[in-house]
């Protein structure tokens, strides 16, 4: 029994020496930077097959590939990029910030959070074998929908399944971490509604993530035994139904749009006060707004399945539940803008791509109101409108808000400043490429181009013609991200402790490049007021 | 450790290892199921390095304990994990449930005709609703997944309007008797709670073993329910009330089993004289699942065998 006091610790080493720091560490920072890597290579690989999407959209008539082929393709990039790329790079904002934001030393249970990062690759490096198997990799769509992925679908499939158990227990685990170190590790003096916005929104999600996952995980568990064990949840020759399968994955798929999007709300919550140089507007109507999204987003889901078969009052209800989301976003995006109303504004990077988010998510926003009334959503559902509205609030939403966090504490992060000059190329360059790619999807979609096929008929051509050219272009320019972040990284100019003079927050209180063990001990009440947003 | 310090351990292989195991459990049980030679002492080979790594970790955490060096901060985060974790578990079991409202309610009413469908007379010529879905289809009709289900008779005269569950499984017998028999436990684990915090170990270590005793037991009877229901042609395989009886029941199952091992390493460390009257949440968070997966029982002996 006596083993275990070597191991005791004393908080003042740094990080351990070679590779095996990375495997071992149970350090937030380090678990935060491996999180936001390996989100940007799901990233790429994800971007790499969205290329190859719109390669064989760019003209009408099979260009490149096998219909199947194409269908993996949808399949595995919506995969990748939902579990592999947008919910990482959160899990690492999350990671890196959160402990920093409410003045503790590391996260609640620090062993389990290195699990659920190493989690990730396995399952990651399971859904991209798939590929390589008889049959090809999955290609119902991310949706995976019954009787597509029971009866139909490739062996790979149970492949696939089981990635989905393992992203699941990731997330999981990383959800319980963030709840127990939110409301467990913040600093004695720091009250609730002191906490900054990303802390708040964060909390939420991982709400959100505990209701919703294990749904899912009971989704993927039903298919795995109907294709293996001969249930019939969604078999009707047994008494089951496919549609029962829309309702589970739904009832997990909803919730886990805000899962995405809530803490990009944090994100461009802090970063529109500093450079507006205003505190930020309606601090508590924040709160409340991002609890009431996260309730609603439970009691919503059957509005993506207005075509499946529904009672008319479930139509209506659902109808009628999801305009109701409209008012808690709004007064979030009126927020936004009150704090930028007569502030003296700078276009820094970050800043950049906030602004941009609060416009380009607005409209996502917007076409999400108009597939949400189920008479007109006849005419919408399943074809490219779909695909231009979770575009804008995924890619525009979540993604921008993810590159502009990344661009504001970059430097908390590397003690170094970025290339501000080349920041601001690549922003425009892929603002207006993303413009490009992703506008002329919603006349398509008006015109009736049903998504996830691989050839159209000629009046789609010219503007398929056009957001193929825009994706190529939004592609490329992740290649200059990828250097800015590495120049930064390898050359950039030493930062000062609080890069952004007007910004508010414990993170920027620590030296430049935020040490090792931050908060050993917590902050002060005052320092606590200095730094609140809700003030 | 005092109160004002936080506690950070230091770098940890049992994750990693932990990845490793699952993963490999994973891909040996998809190849099993593929009939891949191999996939089965794969499987075989990741469920024993995940038990290593449980091993592993828990004994590291013990230690830890034991040696003092948690404070009060480091207890309430295992509490906070510990209850969120039973809250996804809670989550896990309500999709199975929702699967058997839905059926119940919506799909198997709705095969029957159920709400103005026109369609099912001309789809379905021979059927006949009748919930727990022993009546579908004639016996060898090849079900979509390429299974072949084999239906015995249904008694006359029923239909979903009329048939209860209790048609094919008797809640008063086995799962009455069953239920009494989790309740009990739980009473018991009550009062092994009640006798660690007054200090009275032989107290403890008895109350421990009846309430590891009574969930043992459980597990025995429900292996004789199985074998009954299974003689009397309810399988997996024979549609929706099958697939919802054995998937609950089956998980709820292995639930018991995990908690038993679970008592049974806190009666191990009771004798060790690892808990004291004011620091056990060790005990209590097993106690907290027990509890938990009693409560799922009731849920399945009222909606799967009973009404």
């Amino acid at each position: 029994m006596t083993t275990a006091t070597a191991s005791h610790d004393d908080h003042h080493h740094g990080p351990e020496k070679g590779l095996m720091r990375w495997v071992k560490t149970t350090n937030h920072k380090d678990i935060g930077s491996l999180y936001m890597w390996f989100a940007f290579i799901m990233l790429l690989i994800g971007g790499a097959l969205a290329m190859g999407i719109r390669a064989e959209l760019l003209a009408p008539g099979m260009q490149l590939m096998e219909p199947q082929f194409f269908n993996s393709l949808t399949t595995m990039h919506g995969l990748i990029m939902v579990f592999g790329a947008i919910m990482p790079a959160f899990v690492g904002l999350g990671n890196w910030l959160i402990p920093m934001m409410v003045g503790a030393p590391d996260m609640a249970l620090p062993r389990m959070n290195n699990w659920s990062f190493w989690i990730l690759p396995f399952a990651g490096g399971i859904l991209l074998s798939t590929f390589f198997m008889e049959g090809g990799a999955p290609a119902f769509g991310w949706t995976f929908y019954a009787p597509l992925s029971t009866t139909f679908a490739p062996d790979s499939t149970d492949f696939f399944i089981f990635a989905v158990h393992l992203l699941g227990f990731s997330s999981i685990m990383g959800a319980i971490n963030i709840i127990a170190t939110v409301l467990n590790m913040r600093a004695p003096e720091m009250k609730l509604m002191d906490m900054p916005l990303f802390v708040w929104t964060w909390l939420i999600t991982s709400f959100l993530l505990i209701g919703a996952m294990p749904v899912l995980a009971g989704a993927v568990t039903m298919m795995l035994t109907d294709r293996n064990f001969g249930t019939a949840f969604f078999d009707a020759t047994g008494g089951g139904d496919p549609v029962m399968f829309q309702h589970i994955f739904w009832f997990f798929g909803h919730p886990e749009v805000y899962i995405m999007i809530l803490p990009a709300f944090g994100v461009v919550s802090h970063i529109i006060p500093t450079f507006a140089r205003k505190p930020l507007f309606g601090y508590s109507s924040m709160v409340y707004a991002t609890a009431s999204i996260a309730f609603l987003s439970y009691i919503v889901w059957a509005h993506h399945m207005f075509l499946t078969g529904m009672p008319v009052a479930g139509e209506l209800y659902f109808m009628y539940a999801t305009m109701l989301i409209a008012v808690p976003t709004g007064v979030k995006v009126f927020n936004w803008i009150s704090t930028m109303w007569r502030g003296s504004m700078t276009f820094e990077a970050p800043m950049l791509w906030a602004v941009s988010f609060v416009f380009l998510f607005t409209i996502g926003g917007f076409s999400g109101l108009m597939l949400g009334i189920a008479p007109a959503d006849i005419q919408y559902h399943d074809t490219y409108f779909v695909v231009a509205h979770f575009h804008y609030v995924l890619v525009t939403g979540a993604l921008w808000s993810i590159i502009a966090a990344t661009f504001y504490w970059l430097p908390k992060w590397t003690g170094k400043m970025y290339n501000e000059g080349l920041a601001k190329v690549h922003f425009w360059w892929a603002i207006i490429s993303v413009n490009v790619l992703f506008f002329p999807q919603h006349f398509l979609g008006l015109a009736g181009m049903p998504r996830r096929i691989p050839d159209y008929s000629l009046q789609f051509a010219d503007f398929n013609y056009i957001s193929s050219i825009g994706g190529f272009a939004f592609g490329a320019s992740f290649i200059l991200l990828t250097y800015i972040i590495i120049d930064c990284v390898r050359n950039g100019k030493p930062a000062e402790a609080r890069p952004w003079p007007s910004a508010k927050g414990l993170e920027w209180t620590l030296e430049p490049k935020a040490q090792y063990h931050s908060f050993n001990t917590p902050p002060s009440r005052k320092l606590i007021e200095q730094e609140s947003q809700n003030s | 450790m005092s109160e004002q310090e936080y506690y950070v351990p230091h770098g940890t292989y049992w994750p990693i290892i932990g990845s490793i195991g699952v993963s490999t459990l994973f891909v040996g049980f998809a190849n099993q199921m593929h009939g891949v030679e191999w996939g089965a002492s794969v499987m075989a080979l990741g469920l024993a390095i995940t038990v290593f790594m449980m091993f592993g970790w828990f004994g590291q955490v013990v230690n830890e304990s034991t040696n003092g060096m948690y404070n009060k901060q480091v207890d309430r985060s295992f509490r906070w994990g510990m209850s969120w974790f039973i809250f996804s578990e809670v989550m896990f079991f309500a999709a199975f449930f929702g699967a058997l409202f839905y059926a119940r309610a919506l799909s198997v009413p709705w095969l029957g005709g159920a709400d103005n469908n026109i369609f099912t007379p001309d789809l379905w010529n021979a059927f006949s609703a009748s919930w727990h879905q022993m009546a579908f289809l004639a016996p060898g009709t090849e079900l979509q997944s390429g299974t072949t289900m084999s239906f015995p008779a249904v008694p006359e005269g029923l239909t979903i309007e009329n048939a209860t569950p209790a048609d094919v499984v008797d809640p008063w017998g086995l799962p009455a008797l069953n239920t009494a028999l989790l309740l009990a436990s739980g009473v018991t684990l009550t009062y092994a709670h009640h006798a660690l915090r007054a200090g009275h170990r032989n107290q403890i270590i008895g109350w421990l073993v009846a309430t590891i005793a009574l969930g043992v037991a459980f597990l025995g009877f429900q292996i004789m329910e199985y074998s009954h229901a299974y003689a009397d042609g309810l399988k997996m395989t024979t549609g929706i009330y099958g697939s919802t009886f054995y998937m609950l029941t089956g998980f709820h199952g292995f639930h018991v089993t995990v908690g038993a091992i679970m008592l049974t390493v806190i009666l191990y460390r009771v004798q060790k004289g690892h808990f004291d009257a004011d620091n056990h949440f060790g005990f209590e968070g097993v106690a907290w699942y027990w509890h938990f997966v009693d409560v799922v029982w009731l849920g399945l002996f009222v909606f799967v065998y009973w009404l």
